[in-house]
């Protein structure tokens, strides 16, 4: 595909969670097309277009560890929030060494990771207007995109699952090889595929580009991963995929 | 505000940086490697509780997750500030939602720093924060020593006649520790994380162990090495972040068999691979 981009990312620690095991988190054996995307998001992307990754290569050998860490349970009340605001005075804050609101929580995540992403871009609601020529083209996306990839731009700094385990990358012509022992076929069982976002005037979900409420759907696929490639079915109930 | 890429270096010497609640409160450890780890989150918290204690708990410099008992948090100023009623006679919950989390922001200066999760009941979704930390890990491995411990009192009565109480902590007798950080000029923009906030951050980065003893960490038993902060000039960044980390180098100097002090390391910039647009500020 010429309008691909190939995006090799690493670090030393990833988290990409699994939607089942939440409480005690555990991360998926490889990246989720739903992590590689909003890499890809962080460095560049606008609402003309999006993102649609092809596959995810694995080019380390998967390695896991465990992480203890102090937690809190509770979230901020927009009940409280709005009566300080109203009445001048309010009692705001979370005491974090209050025991009922303070979990010690194991996460079980990726140590040493380096991924491939291979992606491509599609143009939403092409514009074309007198002083911009070019609109909204999809050279002009990928080449935005290539340029602050390869110049260590970002809007803001990718992270491989949570924010803690910051990304590193590198845009590229090819992939390294996949470590000896990825070889082969292995069944990496159902993988959160991407969440889907629908404009619901009820959902629950507030997008942060236009300030609409959105429902959010997840998507799943059965993900096989041969010598280290996943490749990806197009995102089903999305406009561009199957239903 | 541009973007900024740091380096933060610090040092335990017999002390416990960061305990591993799995692991009995042993220092935590890389399993594989034995480098010594401390947590984004313990070292956020240490930011906290200076810019806490600096700012009085008071907007604008409140501190929304806060250690020990909830504070009853005065809003009068910030109120008197706004002027007007933000929320009020906006007619959508979407706006009155941004309305909320945008006086969250205002007040805290943890929730404009490093974000945070708001909305139980009318869902605001979550504030992003610009300012984002890696874990820290020690430049070389680390060995955690286990010292036992007597108490010479007994908590009841009846226990009066039996020996002393043993209890046990643990210590690293020194580790050097790395940690790396982003500053997000586009986030701060959204929350409002302004040229005093990213001071502050800075001196909080540089004291945060100053007001953070206690038996596990006496004084002057940790302590900020060094702060290396690249600022680039522009909002996108002059390079990629990996390359600036890379041009940090700290090892043992040479002759030294066991490290035990600051002085045991060299910390080299290699300013040559620092591409134009890029600044390195030396703070500590």
């Amino acid at each position: 595909m010429d309008n691909a981009v190939k995006l090799e990312v690493w670090g030393d620690y990833a988290s990409f969670n699994r939607p089942e095991m939440k409480v005690e988190r555990v991360s998926y054996e490889v990246m989720t097309p739903s992590a590689a995307r909003g890499i890809l998001e962080a460095i560049y992307w606008k609402p003309q277009m999006r993102w649609i990754v092809d596959a995810i290569h694995v080019l380390r050998p998967i390695r896991f560890t465990s992480l203890r860490r102090n937690e809190i349970t509770a979230k901020i009340s927009t009940q409280l929030v709005e009566r300080a605001m109203k009445g001048g005075a309010g009692d705001l804050g979370i005491d974090v060494g209050n025991p009922r609101i303070r979990a010690q929580r194991a996460a079980i995540i990726l140590r040493d990771v380096r991924y491939g992403i291979e992606a491509h871009v599609e143009v939403l609601e092409p514009e074309r207007t007198a002083e911009n020529e070019n609109g909204n083209s999809l050279a002009k996306h990928l080449e935005m995109f290539r340029r602050r990839a390869s110049r260590g731009q970002c809007f803001h700094h990718p992270y491989l699952g949570t924010r803690e385990f910051p990304a590193e990358w590198a845009l590229v012509e090819s992939f390294g090889a996949c470590p000896e022992e990825l070889r082969g076929e292995r069944d990496l069982g159902l993988m959160l595929h991407d969440v889907l976002f629908e404009p619901d005037p009820k959902g629950k979900v507030v997008e942060s580009h236009r300030g609409t409420r959105c429902s959010a759907t997840p998507r799943f696929f059965l993900a096989r991963m041969r010598d280290g490639v996943i490749s990806l079915p197009p995102l089903a109930g999305s406009p561009g995929g199957t239903s | 505000m541009n973007r900024y890429d740091f380096v933060y270096l610090f040092d335990a010497k017999d002390a416990n940086p960061n305990g591993d609640p799995d692991a009995g409160n042993l220092p935590r450890v890389d399993p594989e490697t034995n480098h010594g780890l401390v947590t984004d989150v313990c070292l956020k918290r240490k930011i906290r509780n200076y810019v806490g204690l600096k700012g009085g708990y008071e907007p604008p410099l409140d501190i929304y997750f806060t250690d020990g008992a909830v504070l009853n948090n005065k809003h009068k100023k910030a109120w008197e500030s706004i002027g007007e009623e933000p929320s009020n006679n906006l007619p959508k919950d979407v706006a009155k939602a941004r309305a909320l989390q945008q006086f969250m922001c205002r007040n805290y200066y943890d929730i404009r720093t490093f974000g945070a999760v708001m909305g139980t009941e009318v869902n605001c979704g979550q504030v992003r924060g610009p300012v984002q930390i890696s874990f820290a890990r020690s430049v070389e491995p680390v060995v955690a020593v286990e010292h036992a411990i007597t108490r010479s009192s007994v908590t009841n009565e009846r226990d009066l006649e039996k020996e002393r109480t043993m209890g046990r902590k643990f210590t690293v007798p020194y580790g050097l520790y790395r940690a790396h950080g982003f500053v997000n000029p586009f986030l701060a923009k959204q929350t409002g994380f302004g040229e005093d906030d990213l001071a502050l951050l800075w001196e909080a980065l540089e004291n945060a162990f100053q007001f953070d003893q206690s038996a596990a960490r006496p004084a002057g038993s940790m302590a900020a090495r060094k702060l290396l902060v690249f600022e680039h000039d522009s909002e996108l960044g002059n390079a990629p972040s990996h390359r600036l980390f890379e041009a940090v180098r700290v090892k043992r100097r040479s002759g030294v068999d066991v490290t035990r002090e600051f002085g045991d390391f060299e910390v080299e910039v290699d300013r040559a691979v620092i591409p134009g647009g890029v600044n390195l500020h030396e703070r500590l």
